[in-house]
C-alpha cells in the first residue's frame, strides 16, 4: 500500500447524473483524504448507489468531474488500488462454474498487463486473505453452493486480495446476521485503524455506522449534509 | 473393421485432424456463450455463413474465403444493431439471421447452377473435407485458441461479472466483440463438420454437458473440450461404419453424452 494519508484520494466537483434527462444527483462536490472512514447515508432511491457508480465510472456523468487519487477519472488507470464490493451481486452469473479460488485471483489478476497468468505468489496472495476472512476451506467449492453470507465474504476477499488504497462498500452487511455483521464492521474498523485503508461505506445501519466512521454524508439526490 | 483399419483412410486422418481442432474450439467458447445466454448467435452467424457461402460460389470465390470474412462483420452488426437500435440481442440475431438465409436463398435462385453446392453446406460433411480446409481449420482453431488463452482472466471476468470487470479497468466492450468475432470464425469452421443446421449445437451441447458436473471455470472448459473431442471421433467412427450422415451423428453423440451426464447428475453419481 502506497503512503496516501491525509492527501485527496478522492475529489468530485458538482458531480451530476441524469437518466433519461431526469435528474438523478445533482452538484455533488466531495473530497475524501487518504485514511477516512467515510458513512454514506440517505433515503431509498436517494443516489447513494448511483454516487458509488458514477465514482468508479460505471455511468457516464451528466455534469461535473471526478479525481482519483488526483488523476481525472478518464485518465486513471491504477484500478488496483480500489476494491470494490457491490450491494447485490446482480451483475454476478451465480450459474457461471467458478470456485471460490477462482473468483478471488479475479480481484488480482483483472488489472494486469496481458498475457495474465496465475503465479505461485498469487496463489499464496489468495490463501492468505481466505485465512484471513476464515473460508479457507470453502476454496476449492463452487461459489453457487455457498450461502448468502459465504458468498459475501467471497466477494470482500475478492476486493481485499489486491491490498487496495480505498474500499468501497455499498451496504455490504444486509447478507449478513447480527453476529456476522458485527465481526465484518470490526474487521473493516481495523484495516481502516490499522492498516490506513480509506473506506467508504453506504449504509442504512446507522447505530453501527456512527461508531467507526470520521465522516458521514447524507445524500437526496444532492449532498445534504456533510 | 476397426479403429486402426478406418485410420488408414487419408479421408478419415483429416475429418480426425479438423473435427479435433474445431471440437476443441466449440467447446471453449461455447462455454463462454452459454454462461453469456448468447448461445443462439451461432445459429445466427451460421444462417449468416448460408448467405456468404452463396455469394461465393454465386462470384466462383472459394466460399470460407468470403464466408470467414462476412460472418465476421455479422457478428459486429449483431452487436452494434442490439446498442444503437436499443432492440435485445436475440432480436439483432433474428434480424441479421434472416437477411442472412433470404440472401443465400435468392442467391441461389438466380444462379440455377450451385443449389446441389450450397445445400451440401446445410448439413456438412467431414469425411469430404479438402486439404485446403483441413489447413484452413487447423490454422483458424489455432489461432482462436491462442487468442481465447491470451484474454482468459479478462473473458472469465467479463463472462462472471461484468460490473466488476468494469471496476478492474477490463474493456468489457472489447471483450464483447472479441467473443462475438471467434464465435464468427467458429461458425464458418463447423459449417464442414455439421453444416448450418447443426453448428450451435457444436457450441451448445459439449458445454452444457461440462456445467453438469459442477466443477470450476477450467475444469468445466476441460471437461467440455474431452466431451466434444469424443463426441468427434465416436461420430465420424460411427456414421462411417453405419454408413449414416456424419454431421448429424456427431450432434446425436454429443446429445446422447449430454443426457449420460444429466442422469449421473440425478443419481447424484457426480456429486453436484
Amino acid at each position: 500500500m502506497q503512503q496516501i494519508k491525509m492527501e485527496n484520494i478522492l475529489e468530485t466537483k458538482n458531480l451530476s447524473v441524469a437518466y433519461e434527462k431526469i435528474d438523478v444527483l445533482n452538484h455533488i462536490s466531495i473530497s475524501i483524504k487518504g485514511g477516512d472512514f467515510v458513512g454514506i447515508i440517505g433515503p431509498n432511491g436517494g443516489g447513494k448507489t448511483t454516487l458509488i457508480k458514477a465514482i468508479l465510472g460505471l455511468i457516464p456523468l451528466s455534469n461535473g468531474s471526478v479525481k482519483l487519487f488526483g488523476k481525472d477519472i478518464k485518465e486513471f488507470k491504477e484500478w488496483n488500488r480500489i476494491g470494490y464490493l457491490p450491494q447485490k451481486h446482480s451483475t454476478v452469473n451465480l450459474l457461471f462454474p467458478a470456485t471460490v479460488e477462482e473468483v478471488v485471483t479475479l480481484g488480482l489478476l483483472s488489472q494486469r498487463k496481458w498475457p495474465k497468468r496465475v503465479s505461485l505468489d498469487d496463489k499464496n496472495k489468495v490463501t492468505e486473505i481466505l485465512k484471513t476472512l476464515g473460508i479457507l476451506e470453502l476454496r476449492g467449492k463452487m461459489l453457487s453452493i455457498l450461502s448468502g453470507g459465504q458468498q459475501q465474504r467471497v466477494f470482500l476477499a475478492r476486493a481485499l486480495v489486491s491490498s487496495p488504497d480505498m474500499l468501497i462498500f455499498d451496504e455490504p452487511s444486509t447478507a449478513l446476521d447480527t453476529k456476522s455483521r458485527e465481526s465484518f464492521f470490526d474487521f473493516i474498523r481495523r484495516l481502516n485503524k490499522e492498516g490506513g485503508v480509506t473506506i467508504i461505506l453506504i449504509t442504512h445501519d446507522t447505530s453501527q455506522v456512527n461508531n467507526y466512521v470520521s465522516k458521514l454524508l447524507y445524500i437526496d439526490k444532492e449532498l445534504v449534509e456533510q | 473393421m476397426n479403429i486402426i483399419d478406418l485410420l488408414q483412410y487419408y479421408f478419415i486422418q483429416k475429418a480426425f485432424l479438423a473435427g479435433a481442432f474445431v471440437a476443441v474450439i466449440c467447446s471453449v467458447l461455447g462455454l463462454f456463450l452459454v454462461l453469456r445466454k448468447m448461445s443462439l448467435i451461432g445459429d445466427g452467424l451460421s444462417h449468416v455463413s448460408f448467405g456468404a457461402i452463396a455469394l461465393g460460389l454465386f462470384f466462383g470465390i472459394y466460399p470460407y474465403y468470403l464466408a470467414v470474412p462476412l460472418v465476421m462483420l455479422a457478428s459486429i452488426l449483431i452487436i452494434k444493431i442490439s446498442e444503437k437500435a436499443k432492440v435485445y440481442g436475440d432480436a439483432a440475431i433474428g434480424i441479421i439471421s434472416a437477411v442472412g438465409i433470404s440472401g443465400g436463398v435468392i442467391l441461389a435462385s438466380i444462379s440455377k447452377g450451385f443449389n446441389v453446392d450450397l445445400f451440401s453446406y446445410l448439413f456438412g460433411n467431414i469425411l469430404a473435407i479438402s486439404n485446403t480446409e483441413v489447413v484452413l481449420s487447423v490454422l483458424l482453431s489455432i489461432i482462436v485458441l491462442a487468442t481465447i488463452s491470451f484474454f482468459y482472466w479478462d473473458l472469465f471476468s467479463a463472462t462472471f461479472d461484468e460490473e466488476y470487470a468494469k471496476v478492474s479497468g477490463i474493456k468489457t466492450n472489447m471483450m464483447n466483440i472479441l467473443i462475438t468475432l471467434l464465435t464468427a470464425v467458429t461458425v464458418v469452421l463447423s459449417v464442414k463438420m455439421v453444416g448450418i443446421m447443426l453448428v450451435s449445437a457444436l457450441l451448445i451441447l459439449p458445454a452444457v454437458t461440462a456445467l453438469q458436473f459442477g466443477k470450476g471455470f477450467e475444469a468445466s472448459m476441460f471437461i467440455g473440450g474431452v466431451v466434444s473431442l469424443l463426441s468427434v471421433f465416436i461420430g465420424i467412427t460411427t456414421s462411417f461404419l453405419l454408413d449414416v450422415p456424419t454431421g448429424a451423428t456427431i450432434v446425436m453423440v454429443n446429445a446422447l453424452m449430454f443426457v449420460f451426464a444429466l442422469l449421473l447428475k440425478k443419481t447424484k453419481f457426480l456429486n453436484v
